[in-house]
């Protein structure tokens, strides 16, 4: 399983953090050091992944972020490269060419379409067009509430 | 869709914040609005108000006052406020809280929520921070929605299952039956789930597993049916049909396959037709085959497939992706031990990989590279391991020169090729290797006698050249002690002669003794070996007497210590300098993976016999029966090629601490001078039979000690084996058998055997003892029993 997934800035600023494990705040903060301590150093043309304590570290650079996940010993570190990928063709295609910005304002929506695809440091939904069409049929819900909230009333 | 105004607001006015300082105030002040907004009655906003705290926490700010509206929240009717509430509990509650106990209610009422949307939130937010407690209680209703709803919560009930049963073992049971049916489910998130649920089962449950084994003929067919299938524009990627459910498929097979004949059987050819028929140029093609690959190394199968998987590794390795030569080299590390040929014949690229640029491929290459060595190429491996150690990341250093240490103790072609390829590990990486090298190489020099000229003169100008290496200079200091007058001969038939005069090697020893890079221990070595030179030289003995009694002054307890007791060697004791300070005999070690063919440890024994510790009773191969009917048995014979820790027992005097010694730490080095000799002790014959006479002497030590010597001797015209004796005596007497000086006997009295045994008499009891002989001549054995009841007192 997927122990966590992060995502940070070049500059080390944290933009999105999943945890999959119960870990306290102090474990957390200091996961989030080492993650960003070992990946950001790294020359461009280097292996994807490290070895870090007993866990598999796969990141991927896209853009400004970088997209880092801890995995157990008998998971598959290609196919989690296959994972990040996909996450992010679905950040892609929820808000139309992402960028880091989208992720920053609409961090909620990142991740609620985190949760269509991953749950308990699994894959939920292999499908793209399944993730999507439940992203749009989730927002019509919330819309539709809201709408109906800040309709006057008469 | 509308994006939270409000929120978005505080985003920017946060990152418009110049200075750190600024952005702690933004946020104080946002987070007071919170806190006000929050003890507030209910109104529209609470979802955008929940949402600014949660970015607020995500920048790393306390935020656990948001817990409780979390839990409010989530009790709202409002789809929209749940959402937001949900995502808070996952981010804010874990399952250390106490507040995460309060959303167990309402997560069991939106379980039973008609819009699917809110079941799904519940569900997730179980499986994300569910704790033990939540999950018991919420077990029923997971089960009950895995058989009985639409796939889009089916899929998410599996998973929510699967983390239950990752807190609650014993709940395995519970959703057996309902996994089993999900495999015939279309739905691939559906399949999917229910593949993962199924692993997590049979991975924590081997009588699960055996149940599953039925399921594999069912998901072979799954997989046939996305290898083989067309196109399918919802679940292709790069021409792969839905690779995530190929490789759960295929680990799931791996585990019901693992010892497994049959299961084994029923999925090979599946397993090679993924092998072929996987398109492997990009990555998604090739983690299948990866999965593939461990599935097919780790099940019984067919050896063909297996040449197949390694193949496979080997065309990974030679890809220009460092990923994939990443994982090849995992992969073929785990395989090492059992298909190593097949490894072996991918050695040069590995090799090669030792060059890469990227850190994680050099660490598994080295890995790699070092289980590999074996006796054919040692001599190949070794240059490149010593080229990769010269210019290897300093966190790979300790790793390599403890590797290259153990390949060349293992596999060294000659005794000199060993010493050159630890002399040059020393000087390349000398700072990073463990400290029983020191010993080890001394003692591996000791043994090798022939070598001694060569050796010193090549640690000599190591250590003319550079001081640095603390290893590389004890060794030298070490060497040239020992063997100093070799160095001073001049000439040596393996190196080119060169003139050392005793004021050069001098003049080098007080370089290290003076220099402020030589460690305290290596500054001992430096005076310990100018010390020991005062017997291999004959102009300088003065400059050594003056060094030493500068040093009977030193800071340095240790030196001051030395200094002291070698300068009294000189005055008080000088007669006996001669004896102290002779060459060191072999040193003998106890070490595991010694098939250097050339030498031959032989244990040289003393004659003072060494103190074998026989708390252990070294019982000989005679069946414990016939030892029993004997008295009080406790060390019984001896084992004379078991390795004992001789002893180099010609330093008596120096009461020096034996760890920074050369070798001390496995000299085992024994106070107390020779004994001052008794006179010689009344014998007397005991037993005398077939040729084999045995005589006893003793002699009283102390009050209630005794120690009584044994002596055999062999008048037959044959040879004697294995010759062994067992002593008893009654209760209350203690009894210690030491060591004997062989087990041999040789025909017509060329030589005895004599073996010393120390007894303690506390109550002054009558001492008797049983003696018992046994021995093998001509071919058989003998064996016999003599009772001593008076002993000679002296």
């Amino acid at each position: 399983m997927i122990r966590f997934l992060l995502l940070f800035s070049r500059q080390g600023k944290l933009r999105l953090q999943k945890w999959f494990t119960p870990l306290t705040d102090r474990e957390k903060k200091k996961v989030i050091r080492d993650m960003t301590m070992l990946v950001l150093p790294r020359p461009p043309r280097s292996s994807n992944f490290v070895q870090w304590r007993d866990l598999k570290i796969v990141y991927k650079r896209y853009a400004s972020l970088y997209f880092c996940a801890g995995l157990e010993q008998h998971d598959n570190e290609l196919l989690a490269l296959e994972v990040l990928h996909r996450y992010v063709e679905l950040l892609d295609k929820y808000f139309g060419n992402v960028c880091e910005l989208d992720i920053i304002f609409n961090f909620e929506k990142a991740y609620f379409i985190l949760d269509e695809f991953l749950m308990g440091g699994e894959i939920l939904e292999t499908s793209k067009l399944a993730v999507g069409a439940t992203m749009e049929e989730a927002d019509t819900l919330q819309e539709t509430m809201e709408e109906y909230m800040s309709k006057p009333a008469y | 869709m509308s994006p939270s105004v409000p929120l978005q607001e505080m985003i920017r006015a946060i990152r418009s914040a110049r200075t750190q300082c600024e952005e702690r105030g933004v946020i104080q002040r946002e987070c007071a609005a919170i806190r006000a907004q929050f003890r507030q009655a209910d109104n529209g906003g609470r979802s955008h108000n929940l949402a600014k705290l949660l970015y607020v926490h995500m920048l790393g700010y306390p935020a656990h006052f948001g817990q409780m509206e979390c839990v409010r929240m989530i009790a709202s009717p409002r789809y929209s406020e749940k959402r937001v509430g949900y995502l808070g509990a996952m981010m804010l509650l874990d399952e250390k809280q106490d507040a995460s106990l309060l959303i167990t209610n309402s997560i069991k009422n939106d379980l039973s929520h008609s819009n699917q949307y809110v079941q799904s939130l519940a569900l997730c937010t179980l499986a994300c921070m569910g704790s033990a407690e939540m999950c018991r209680d919420l077990a029923p209703e997971i089960d009950r929605l895995l058989r009985a709803s639409n796939s889009y919560i089916k899929k998410k009930a599996a998973l929510c299952a699967v983390h239950i049963v990752r807190k609650v073992h014993d709940l395995g049971e519970l959703f057996a039956p309902a996994a089993r049916s999900l495999l015939a489910e279309k739905n691939h998130g559906v399949l999917h789930g229910a593949v993962v649920l199924i692993t997590e089962l049979c991975e924590r449950n081997p009588e699960t597993l055996e149940r599953f084994r039925k399921t594999v003929p069912d998901l072979v067919q799954i997989m046939k049916g996305l290898v083989i299938s067309g196109y399918s524009p919802e679940h292709d990627v790069a021409g792969i049909s839905d690779p995530f459910l190929q490789v759960r498929i295929l680990r799931l097979l791996r585990i019901l396959g693992r010892n497994n004949e049959a299961a084994s059987d029923a999925m090979n050819d599946l397993l090679a037709q993924v092998a072929t028929n996987t398109d492997s140029t990009k990555t998604v093609g090739n983690a299948v085959l990866y999965e593939t690959v461990l599935t097919v190394l780790d099940i019984k199968s067919e050896s063909g497939l297996r040449v197949l998987a390694v193949n496979i590794l080997g065309r990974f390795l030679l890809n220009n992706d460092r990923n994939i030569r990443y994982i090849a080299m995992t992969s073929l590390q785990r395989i090492v031990g059992t298909d190593h040929n097949a490894v072996q014949r991918h050695r040069g690229t590995i090799v090669d990989c030792l060059k890469d640029q990227d850190a994680s491929v050099k660490r598994r290459a080295l890995e790699l590279s070092l289980a590999l060595v074996s006796a054919t190429n040692i001599r190949s491996m070794m240059k490149e391991l010593l080229l990769f150690l010269s210019s290897c990341p300093l966190e790979l250093r300790a790793q390599a020169a403890s590797g290259i240490f153990n390949a060349a103790e293992r596999y060294a072609p000659s005794q000199r090729w060993h010493i050159d390829t630890i002399l040059h590990v020393l000087t390349t990486a000398g700072g990073d290797v463990r400290d029983e090298t020191v010993p080890n190489l001394i003692q591996l020099i000791t043994n090798t006698s022939e070598l001694h000229c060569y050796t010193v003169h090549k640690l000599y100008r190591a250590l003319l050249s550079d001081i640095s290496q603390q290893s590389l200079v004890q060794v030298a200091c070490w060497c040239i002690g020992e063997y100093g007058d070799l160095l001073l001969r001049g000439e040596c038939q393996e190196t080119e002669p060169v003139q050392v005069t005793e004021d050069d090697v001098l003049d080098a020893l007080e370089t290290v003794l003076q220099s402020h890079m030589s460690a305290p221990a290596t500054r001992g070595f430096a005076l310990t070996a100018t010390m020991k030179l005062s017997t291999r030289i004959t102009d300088n003995v003065d400059r050594i007497r003056s060094i030493v009694s500068i040093y009977g002054s030193c800071i340095d307890v240790e030196l001051q210590q030395r200094a002291v007791e070698y300068n009294a060697l000189f005055k008080k004791y000088d007669h006996m300098r001669a004896a102290v300070l002779e060459r060191m005999p072999v040193i003998e070690k106890n070490s595991p993976g010694h098939t250097n063919g050339e030498s031959t440890r032989e244990a040289v024994k003393e004659v003072q016999p060494a103190k074998v510790k026989q708390a252990e009773t070294l019982l000989p191969q005679q069946p414990a029966s016939q030892v029993c009917d004997l008295l009080d048995l406790l060390g019984g014979s001896e084992e004379p090629l078991q390795p004992n820790p001789a002893v180099g027992s010609t330093l008596p005097v120096l009461p020096v601490s034996t760890s920074s010694t050369a070798g001390g730490d496995l000299l085992d080095l024994l106070g107390g001078l020779e004994p001052t000799p008794l006179t010689p002790a009344p014998t007397v014959t005991v037993y005398e039979k077939g040729g084999v006479t045995l005589t006893l002497s003793s002699e009283k030590q102390s009050d209630s000690g005794l120690t009584v010597t044994l002596t055999a001797c062999n008048s037959t015209d044959s040879d004697i084996s294995s010759f062994t004796l067992q002593a008893a005596v009654p209760k209350s007497v203690q009894l210690h058998m030491k060591a004997p000086s062989g087990d041999s006997l040789p025909a017509r009295g060329a030589a005895k055997v004599t073996q010393m045994v120390a007894l303690s008499n506390p109550n002054k009891v009558n001492l008797k003892m049983r003696i018992r002989i046994s021995y093998t001549s001509q071919g058989s054995a003998f064996q016999d029993t003599v009772q001593v009841d008076s002993f000679p007192e002296h």
